[in-house]
């Protein structure tokens, strides 16, 4: 059965689509921390663990959330909706904040709660800690936004039937410069709503190339 | 003590990013973690930081961790016993 996207979400400075659809746009923030802040208490999602991410994180968080928002997870079995998320800077952003904070012997202080995201894997779990999802997760580097080593591996996931569903993409976050595109594929004709149906977009490297072009 | 008391406030939700929290949310004497304020095991690793950070403080016995964590009242306690700066 060929597979749809058919949900997705584009964030950049200083921006955020979802399915196209702009939701936020506001060219006055300097920074990621001051955009994506009141972004997300405006999604009053009462979930304060997500002032402790890293910025990768909290950037692969809003993206999920606005993704999955739009997607009746209880259609799928929470073991088979998997994840495949790529980069090109993996944590490099935290990681750095981590070196800083040991380069000096004499003031050695590291903090836990940042060496506990140096691996941006912790990213794709915070997702799945916070949509409970159990299935498959892979994250991978690339040069640059590679939709051929996304869709080949996706596909491989529904080829050897290892998911039913499954949430990839780009979320790329190193010193101020971010880009994220995040999309929820399935089978086609999983839609519940005509409405909803309309939305699909098959799922293949020149449909994922156009909507990465289109950011 | 009071004085402490209100100073670590300030410095736990900082060095905790506990955005949502305001000093005057942190009953002294409620507890930290489980029902209080919902801290975490790696919330505790920096609690520990902090206090060597900020008061010279290492804690030598894990153990006493769970007493010395258990509120606001009991760190201010161990920060002001005598004899414990490294």
């Amino acid at each position: 059965m060929d597979q749809v996207i058919s949900t997705y979400s584009q964030i950049k400075p200083f921006q955020i689509r979802v399915n196209g659809r702009l939701e936020y746009d506001d060219k006055n923030f300097i920074t990621f921390a001051e955009f994506i802040k009141p972004f997300f208490k405006r999604l009053n999602l009462g979930y304060p663990k997500f002032y402790k991410m890293d910025s990768l994180s909290k950037l692969g968080f809003i993206a999920a959330e606005l993704v999955l928002r739009q997607v009746n997870l209880d259609l799928f079995d929470n073991k088979r909706v998997g994840i495949v998320l790529a980069n090109r800077s993996s944590s490099m952003d935290i990681d750095l904040v981590h070196q800083e904070s040991i380069n000096d012997r004499s003031h050695y202080f590291p903090s836990p709660s940042v060496f506990v995201y140096t691996l941006p894997n912790i990213m794709i779990g915070e997702i799945c800690i916070k949509h409970r999802l159990k299935g498959e997760n892979t994250f991978l580097i690339s040069e640059k936004f590679d939709s051929r080593l996304l869709f080949d591996y996706v596909n491989e996931l529904f080829q050897h039937h290892r998911v039913d569903a499954c949430l990839t993409g780009w979320v790329e976050l190193l010193k101020e410069q971010f880009e994220a595109l995040l999309m929820f594929v399935e089978p086609a004709g999983k839609a519940v709503s005509e409405e909803k149906a309309g939305m699909m977009i098959p799922f293949s490297e020149e449909a994922m190339d156009e909507l990465y072009k289109t950011m | 003590m009071e004085e402490l008391i209100e100073k670590l406030k300030e410095e736990v939700i900082h060095q905790l990013n506990l955005e949502d929290i305001s000093p005057e949310d942190i009953e002294p004497d409620s507890p930290l973690f489980g029902e209080g304020l919902g801290l975490d095991s790696i919330d505790a690793l920096e609690l520990i930081v902090l206090l060597e950070k900020n008061y010279g403080l290492k804690i030598e016995d894990p153990k006493d961790g769970k007493k010395i964590f258990h509120s606001i009242r009991t760190m201010a306690e161990y920060i002001t016993e005598p004899q414990k700066v490294c």
